[in-house]
């Protein structure tokens, strides 16, 4: 099981330098400091989850990582160049749904497409083999709502795989779906990833689901101030099941070891949205 | 009871029956109170007079060239008015600073009753039916305007920021993702501003014209004919009615993305 985790001298696919972003309290005069002098690297090829109780600013480092939003202090290398602007080597699957309601499955896949000049027909041609590999063929024609929850999902990594980003990133993608299209999901995202191993920074807050599909795993601390606590590899063998990988020891035992750091950050987490 | 309307409502044929019926009746009362004098025929005309003149009007063929003008009117300052606000609410929807800075004016503007403009068209446009078409403007432009707005401000923020990270630029976002939120705006609100351009035209003929059916409301109201200022007012009524359908009918075709609440999910 080889693949390109710290090419020698290489510089890494994404790398978060020293990140710290505060926002305006509400209410109240003050800052709201998010995430405080974070540093995280992925490397090419790497697939990376972040974990971390809700509400700790996952989605605020995955937000800089895209270039969404600027950090308040820090900065962000991709392969090695400052992040200015939109990260557009960068592909973003978000938490909820972002498909444009007014245009079906194909004009969706489409989209990035046109944006980057191509005809719609050839885009079409494209967009429809890419709806074919993500299990939808024959949806071409149907608006978002009137697809379930899973086939948006696979909507979405269709519209971001077609522009062949070299780094992915996801928020949560899977978590507003049911136990099973989750696994079956989680599973032919391992498979389309392991067609072309793009780097992946993968959030959740599913400490299952990071181990059984990332390489390693970053537990980040409860908000405010958000910052990483522990950094883990994982070494399980690939190609991985992600239902049947859960059954193995190793993974009993990272799971263990993971969720010792991550415990009390939940509990802190638990604690502070209780007031 | 409860029984019997349940079944009136499932029943579409029998309803079409019972509402028929209900117009019929209305008409009736209608001729029994001006035939025996409890109501002034004078004041209150007399129904078969008012169908007898509809009937000559549409036989005859003169009300025709006057709902054509109706409808030219109508359709032009619906045209013009939710072009027009569609490009300044997109334009101060996205430019805050303009948006600041015309604020109160547009607030101002919307809260003054338009129809007092009539006059002042008349005098800019003259008679025909450009003064019609400015009126049914200054109405629907604020329909269209406040809803291309409010579209704009609801665009929600991920499926923005999901066309920005698919590559979309500034240009791009406003045709892509702008534009058509706005418009499906626009399309919701599509009743409500055909609706006001029709009253526009309407009222802009009644105060001052040379053709339309608002003009021979005012012809026949000048002479007392209280019949055909009736008859005018029905012809006027279903015109407004078939507009209506027309509408329901393009919108369907136009939302066809929008998630109907009573529609199942497909699989």
């Amino acid at each position: 099981m080889e693949h390109a985790q710290g090419v020698a001298g290489g510089a890494p696919a994404l790398a978060l330098e020293r990140v710290t972003c505060a926002f305006a309290a509400r209410g109240s005069e003050g800052r709201y400091i998010a995430v405080e002098d974070t540093t995280l690297a992925v490397q090419p090829g790497e697939f990376v989850s972040v974990v971390g109780p809700t509400g700790c600013g996952k989605s605020t480092l995955l937000n800089v990582a895209a270039g969404l939003l600027a950090p308040s202090s820090g900065r962000t290398l991709v392969h090695g160049a400052l992040l200015a602007g939109v990260n557009a080597r960068a592909g973003y699957m978000f938490q909820s749904d972002a498909l444009m309601p007014w245009r079906n499955a194909l004009d969706n896949v489409t989209a990035g497409l046109e944006f980057r000049g191509m005809t719609k027909a050839d885009a079409a041609g494209k967009a429809r083999a890419w709806l074919e590999r993500v299990g939808l063929t024959g949806f071409d024609d149907r608006y978002p709502h009137q697809l379930s929850g899973g086939m948006r999902k696979r909507v979405a990594l269709a519209q971001m795989l077609i522009l062949d980003p070299e780094i992915l990133l996801m928020d949560e993608p899977f978590s507003a779906l049911d136990v099973q299209t989750r696994q079956l999901m989680e599973n032919e995202l391992l498979d389309l990833w392991s067609a072309d191993r793009k780097s992946v920074l993968f959030i959740t807050h599913d400490l299952q689901e990071a181990i059984s599909l990332s390489d390693r795993v970053v537990v980040l601390s409860a908000g405010p101030a958000t910052h990483p606590l522990g950094d883990f590899a994982i070494d399980l063998p690939r190609p991985r099941d992600v239902a049947e990988i859960r059954m193995s020891p190793r993974f009993v035992e990272l799971h263990e070891a993971i969720w010792q750091v991550l415990k009390s950050e939940v509990l802190k987490g638990y604690a502070q949205s209780k007031h | 009871m409860r029984k019997a309307s349940t079944d009136l409502k499932t029943n579409r044929g029998l309803l079409a029956v019972y509402q028929t019926l209900l117009l019929v009746a209305l008409f009736a009362i209608w001729y029994v109170l001006t035939e025996t004098g409890v109501l002034a025929p004078f004041f209150f005309g007399k129904p078969l007079k008012v169908l007898e003149v509809i009937w000559e009007w549409f036989t005859g063929g003169k009300i025709y060239p006057h709902l054509a003008i109706t409808l030219i009117e109508t359709l032009l300052a619906f045209a013009a008015g939710s072009v027009l606000g569609l490009v300044i609410g997109l334009w101060l929807a996205l430019s805050p600073l303009a948006s600041a800075l015309s604020d109160p004016y547009i607030k101002a503007l919307n809260a003054m009753p338009r129809v007092i403009l009539a006059p002042i068209f008349a005098v800019w446009f003259g008679l025909g039916i450009t003064s019609k078409v400015a009126l049914g403007v200054t109405l629907v432009f604020f329909i269209v305007f406040f809803n291309v707005y409010q579209g704009v401000k609801e665009v929600s923020p991920v499926v923005l920021a999901n066309a920005r990270m698919l590559g979309a630029s500034k240009n791009q976002l406003l045709r892509y993702i702008y534009l058509p939120s706005a418009t499906s705006w626009v399309f919701s609100s599509l009743h409500t501003s055909v609706g006001m351009a029709f009253v526009g035209a309407v009222v802009g003929e009644y105060l001052g014209s040379a053709k339309g059916v608002g003009y021979l409301i005012l012809q026949a109201e000048g002479v007392f004919d209280i019949n055909t200022v009736f008859a005018g007012i029905l012809v006027l009524t279903v015109f407004a009615l078939l507009l209506d359908f027309a509408v329901t009918k393009i919108e369907s075709r136009l939302l066809v993305w929008r998630p109907k609440t009573a529609e199942t999910e497909a699989m």
